[in-house]
Parts: structure tokens; C-alpha cells; sequence
């Protein structure tokens, strides 16, 4: 570009269009470019924040007052998770329903190894079901249905399990899924230990290795 | 005045302007029911805005003051409780307006050439409205507010890959929690009205760039007078504002009846669970969505292992049929393509992802209609049989679906569901064909 008269009337000669396109693009290419590692931190600001990331703790719980065929729900790291002191009948029911199961051997669901069995629970106090209270389809927190027998969401010969009102997902009382519904993998089972005879301690399994 | 509009148009387009959308404006001059839609559609939104301003002055977005700050307004603020069920209502009555204003595009042909872009626009403007409305939701954090949101937003967990970390950035957190309040809050106030802001800018631009269509659905601008006016046209500016204003009233007769009487609208409008503040340890047993989400959320729920098997069927029957149809070669082979693409993901994925993914097409789907809708005339009036048909079983369909969605899943409504679900989609994949098939009425030159 030696003079204003050839600037302004622009396109004169060929080289110079394919001169300009040139610096039109890598000016264009520039601005894309920092807009994109301007957008970096704004993204990145939405991942969650340290503290989200390090509040969940363990949570300790005393289920001595839990009777056989009790149910609480603990929170753990904002979600809920199920205690359950399961009786023989419904330790019983377990092996009746595998029929109807998706995973009845967990082998696609989540769970630490000393669960992933018919009980889905440490094989030391088998009966106690400690288990992530979210539904494995969109995250709703299913309904308990203990009793066995007739149930209008269960079915007619229920065995017990957990409903879920959103989507209508089926899971036996170790959390395992039905065939057939909305939710494809059985409920999680996070790690946990004993700490003594009536103290669970959820989220935490470290013991177990020691 | 005179010398002051002077002094202003030579420094700002002010009467060009108005001249151009208002005054000279030609539009049809047979506007039907239908055509106060897009009028009422901005009416509620400039509603929203202003009682959404009146709102945050006494919201609270945090988890620990937001359900009381709302029952603050409820009960403390003076004409609180007026501007809360104005706005609440009010989403309400924006989807009902919308969704009318979709269907007269639908009867009359108005998404078709020329106006394919309005129709585009339009149905950004629709996904935008509901990412609007879903955010709007949780902020009361009451429980159906906390546990819908950690349903939608689950939704994105069965992106292969991505999804868990893209679900978690939404929320902010592993949980439905204080960020993903806060942040919703940000996007509800400001991010997302912007967006529509702008969005029914470029909306009304693109339309008066064409000019509307009319319940005749041919162009006015096809016949002129000397002066380059059209002979069925008539000034938007007196003549519709003064109509519409007719149609503003008994809107707001109706609004105002639900506002002042029957606020919670049986339990559609303000679910009786968002009464209780949310509860991450207790889904509510009778969950739902906001009913004008429901139809997609039963599509969701209609997709099970057993459901698989029919999609495979019917994309077998489509794969069969295809080579007898007449159609370019290009085409043929792009349906093969698709039939392919279908037969692999049947087998790679399962019925969860499947729902998400039908929820998603059935909006998808909607943006493609200029281009599916192959009828030779565009309005209802003249159109063949097998449109009408055609329209009748899909508004029934997503009425069913609507219904089905706002109650429990058993076994026979699931059944339900999925033959609407087919027949939701059906009306969308076969329309290239129907609309072609049967006699169509002579189009009048004129308008009638
Ligand atoms: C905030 C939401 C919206 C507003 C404020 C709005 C506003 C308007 C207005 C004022 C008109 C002209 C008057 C009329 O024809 O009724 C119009 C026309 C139209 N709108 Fe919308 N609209 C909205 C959403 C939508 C949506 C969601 C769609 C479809 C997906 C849509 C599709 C159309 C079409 C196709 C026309 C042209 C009609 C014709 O020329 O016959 N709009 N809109
Ligand atoms: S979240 Fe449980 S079935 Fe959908």
C-alpha cells in the first residue's frame, strides 16, 4: 500500500486482493482466537468451586436403634442414602426376583467389590443395605416399598424394593433394577465401613485396606 | 412538534421508522383469532420483565433465605403476593399464548418460503423460553423445584463422554446445591431475557422483511396498486393496533380471572409440593413437570428396553419402503444413511439414553418444518384431507402426551405414551408425503 489513491479504490490488482483477504482472515483468526482463551476463565469459573470440592466428609451413623425391617435416610455429600436393616424374609425375596433383574450380579452397576454380591452388602452384616438413595435414571430419590405382597406400583407379588415417582423405575431391596424400566444399572452403593458394632461410617473404607 | 420531528429525523430515523413497521406498514387485512398470538406473545414478555424487576427486589438467591424471601413476598410485601402470581402465572400463560402462535405457523403454512427464517427464529425463541421458564423454577426452592432440576439436568448425563462433567459444570457443583441457585438465578434475570430480547428483535425483522401471511395463505404483495400498496393490504398502525388492543383486553380479562381466583390453577400452575421447601433426602411422590413441559417428558418416559424393539421394527419398515418411493437417488441414499445411523446407536445404547434423545428430536423435529410440509397450497383452507387428518391426530397425540405427563407412569399409560410418541414423529417423518397426497382446493388471487 505505497499511496492513499491505491488503498482507497481498493482492489486494483489482483495481489493486492489476496494480500488483503490474507490479512483479513488472520486478523479474523486473531479475534477468534483470543475470544476463545477469553472465554477460558468464564467457563472454567462455572466448574464447581474448592469448597464443593472438599466439603464431603464421611458421615458417621449409630444404626443400633434401627429394628429389622427399618429404613432411615442419612445425607451424605448433599444426597441421600438409605440404611436399611433388612429381615430374613425380605434377605429371602432377594434370590426370588433375579428372574426379573436387569444386572442381578451388578456387573454394570457401581459398587465397592465387597458388595458387589446378591445382598449388595459387606458380607460381614449382610442384612444392612447402605446405598446411594438416587435413582440410576435422572436422579430422583426412590420411594421405599418394604412390605412384601401386592403394591400398586410394585406389582402384584411385590418382594419389597424401591419405586421411583419419576419415571416409574423398579429396584429389589438391594437396589438392583428390574427389567424394563427407565434406569438401566442398579443403584450405588458407596464405600463405607464398620467403625464398631453400631457405627457405620459412609463415604470413607479406608479400614478395609489397612 | 412539527419543528421538533424535523430536528430529530435529521438525526435519527424516527419517523422512517415508525412509517416503515407502523403507519405504512401493509399488512392483510383478514387477521384472524389466530394472529393476536404474536402480539400477546410480547405483551407477556414486557409482563415478565417488569414484574421480574419488582421480584428481585426482595428475592434472596441462597438456599438458606430463597423459599422464605418468596413466602416474604407472599406475605410482607405490599402487593407482593399480586406481582409473584403475575409472574408465575404468567409463564403459564406465555407457553399457553406460544404454543397457539406455533400452531397457526402450523395450519396456515407461515413457516414456508419466504418466512422460513421467522419460523427458525421462532423456535430458538421456544428452546429459549423453556431454558427461561425451567431456571425461573427452581429459584423458589421449593421441592419440586429442587428435584425437577436434578432431573433436567441429569438429562445430560447420557452425552457418551462428556455428559457427567457437562452436568456437573451446569450445577456447579456434584449436587443440586447453592451454586447452581445462584447461577440460575444470573441466567433467569439476565442472560436468558437478553437472548429474547434480541431473539424477537431479529423475529419481527425477519417477518416484516417478508410481510405476514394470512388465513388465505397467499402474498398480498403479489397484487399491487399504482402507487406499489397492496390492493388487500391495510396500515398496521391504525388498524391492527387498534384490533389487537381488543385482543390485549380479553387477554387479560382471562389472565387476570386466573391471577385473582384461581391462582394455583388446580395445582397446574403452582404445584401444591413447591409449597414445602426442597428436601434433598425426599423426592415427592407425585412428581412432575410445569404441564407445558409435560408432552416431552412423557416421551421421555416412554422409552423402554420393550419400546427399543418397535423404533428397530419401524426403522426396518421405513428401510424397506424406501427404494419403492419416488425421490431423488441423493435423498434414498441420505435415508439409508439415517436408517444406519439409528440401527448402530439401537445397538450401542440403551432406553435412557434413547429418551433423552426422542426428548431432544421431538424439538429438533420442529425446526425442519418449512422444509417437511410439501403441500402445494399452505393454508388449512385449501389443503387436502389427509393434512387435516394429519393435524387432528397430532394435536390429539401431544394433548395425550401432555395429559400422560402430568400423571404416574402404570403399564397401560406407558403404552399410551409410546403409541403417541410414534405418533408424534410419525407426523413429522411422513408429512414430505401426505401433504402431497389428495385433492387441494383452488387458491382465490384475492384475498377472501
Ligand atoms: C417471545 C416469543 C415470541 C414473540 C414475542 C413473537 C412475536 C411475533 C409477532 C408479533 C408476530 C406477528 C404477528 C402474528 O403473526 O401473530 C409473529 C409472527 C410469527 N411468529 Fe412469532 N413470536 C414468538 C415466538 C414464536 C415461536 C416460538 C414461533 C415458532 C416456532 C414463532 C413463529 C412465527 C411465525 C412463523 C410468524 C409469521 C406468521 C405469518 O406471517 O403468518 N414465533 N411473531
Ligand atoms: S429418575 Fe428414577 S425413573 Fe427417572
Amino acid at each position: 500500500m505505497s499511496s492513499n489513491e491505491e488503498s482507497s479504490n481498493g482492489d486494483s490488482t489482483n495481489e493486492n486482493r489476496s494480500r488483503r483477504r490474507f490479512i483479513t482472515g488472520l486478523t479474523s483468526a486473531a479475534w477468534a482466537v483470543s475470544a476463545a482463551y477469553a472465554a477460558v476463565p468464564l467457563v472454567l469459573s462455572m466448574t464447581p468451586s474448592a469448597r464443593a470440592r472438599n466439603a464431603g466428609a464421611p458421615v458417621e451413623f449409630d444404626f443400633s436403634k434401627l429394628q429389622a425391617g427399618q429404613m432411615v435416610k442419612v445425607e451424605w455429600r448433599g444426597m441421600p442414602v438409605v440404611v436399611l436393616r433388612r429381615t430374613p424374609a425380605m434377605m429371602a425375596g432377594l434370590d426370588e426376583v433375579t428372574e426379573l433383574l436387569a444386572d442381578p450380579d451388578s456387573a454394570d452397576s457401581v459398587q465397592p467389590g465387597y458388595a458387589q454380591n446378591p445382598a449388595r452388602a459387606d458380607a460381614n452384616k449382610n442384612e444392612i443395605l447402605v446405598m446411594l438413595s438416587v435413582c440410576t435414571h435422572l436422579g430422583c430419590s426412590p420411594v421405599e416399598k418394604l412390605a412384601v405382597g401386592p403394591d400398586p406400583e410394585m406389582g402384584e407379588d411385590s418382594k419389597g424394593g424401591f419405586f421411583c415417582p419419576c419415571h416409574g423405575s423398579k429396584f429389589d431391596l438391594a437396589g438392583r433394577v428390574y427389567k424394563n424400566v427407565p434406569a438401566n444399572k442398579n443403584m450405588v452403593i458407596p464405600p463405607y465401613q464398620y467403625l464398631d458394632e453400631n457405627v457405620i461410617l459412609i463415604g470413607d473404607d479406608e479400614a478395609r485396606n489397612a | 412538534m412539527g419543528n421538533f420531528m424535523e430536528w430529530l429525523d435529521r438525526r435519527f430515523p424516527a419517523t422512517q421508522v415508525w412509517n416503515d413497521h407502523m403507519a405504512k406498514y401493509w399488512t392483510p387485512k383478514n387477521f384472524n383469532f389466530w394472529y393476536y398470538f404474536g402480539v400477546l406473545s410480547i405483551v407477556i414478555l414486557v409482563l415478565q420483565i417488569v414484574t421480574g424487576i419488582f421480584l428481585t427486589m426482595h428475592y434472596k438467591p441462597d438456599v438458606t433465605l430463597a423459599f422464605a424471601s418468596v413466602e416474604y413476598i407472599m406475605r410482607d410485601v405490599p402487593w407482593g403476593w399480586l406481582i409473584r402470581y403475575l409472574h408465575a402465572i404468567g409463564a403459564s400463560a406465555f407457553f399457553v399464548v406460544i404454543y397457539l402462535h406455533m400452531f397457526r405457523g402450523l395450519i396456515y403454512g407461515s413457516s414456508r418460503e419466504p418466512r422460513e427464517l421467522v419460523w427458525l427464529i421462532g423456535c430458538v425463541i421456544y428452546v429459549a423460553l423453556m431454558a427461561e421458564s425451567f431456571m425461573g423454577y427452581l429459584l423458589p426452592w421449593g421441592n419440586m423445584s429442587y428435584w425437577g432440576a436434578q432431573v433436567i439436568i441429569s438429562l445430560f448425563d447420557v452425552i457418551p463422554y462428556v455428559g457427567p462433567a457437562l452436568s456437573e459444570w451446569i450445577r456447579g457443583d456434584f449436587v443440586v446445591s447453592d451454586a447452581t441457585l445462584n447461577r440460575f438465578f444470573a441466567f433467569h434475570v439476565i442472560a436468558v431475557p437478553l437472548i429474547l430480547c434480541v431473539l424477537v428483535f431479529l423475529h419481527i425483522v425477519a417477518l416484516h422483511k417478508v410481510g405476514s401471511l394470512n388465513p388465505d395463505g397467499i402474498e398480498i404483495k403479489e397484487n399491487k396498486d399504482k402507487g406499489g400498496i397492496p390492493l388487500d393490504g391495510i396500515a398496521f398502525h391504525p388498524y391492527y393496533t387498534v384490533k389487537d388492543t381488543v385482543g390485549v383486553v380479553v387477554f387479560f380479562i382471562i389472565y387476570l380471572g386466573v391471577v385473582f381466583y384461581w391462582p394455583e390453577g388446580g395445582g397446574v400452575l403452582l404445584e401444591k409440593d413447591n409449597f414445602t421447601p426442597a428436601n434433598s433426602l425426599q423426592t415427592p411422590p407425585d412428581i412432575v413437570p410445569l404441564w407445558y413441559f409435560t408432552p416431552f417428558y412423557s416421551i421421555l418416559r416412554a422409552s423402554t428396553a420393550d419400546f427399543l424393539v418397535v423404533l428397530g421394527s419401524l426403522t426396518a419398515i421405513a428401510a424397506i419402503a424406501t427404494p419403492f418411493i419416488k425421490t431423488k437417488r441423493s435423498n434414498k441414499i441420505a435415508a439409508f444413511v439415517g436408517y444406519g445411523v439409528i440401527a448402530i446407536c439401537l445397538f450401542i445404547f440403551d432406553a435412557k439414553w434413547w429418551g433423552v434423545v426422542m426428548m431432544a428430536m421431538a424439538i429438533v423435529v420442529m425446526f425442519l418444518l418449512p422444509w417437511l410440509d410439501k403441500s402445494p397450497v399452505k393454508s388449512i383452507r385449501y389443503r387436502s384431507l389427509p393434512f387435516k387428518i394429519a393435524v387432528t391426530i397430532f394435536v390429539l397425540a401431544f394433548i395425550s402426551l401432555g395429559y400422560l405427563g402430568m400423571h404416574p407412569v402404570s403399564a397401560l399409560s406407558t403404552i399410551q405414551a409410546q403409541t403417541c410418541t410414534v405418533l408424534y414423529f410419525a407426523f413429522f417423518a411422513l408429512m414430505p408425503f401426505y401433504t402431497t397426497w389428495g385433492k387441494t382446493k383452488p387458491v382465490p388471487e384475492r384475498l377472501t
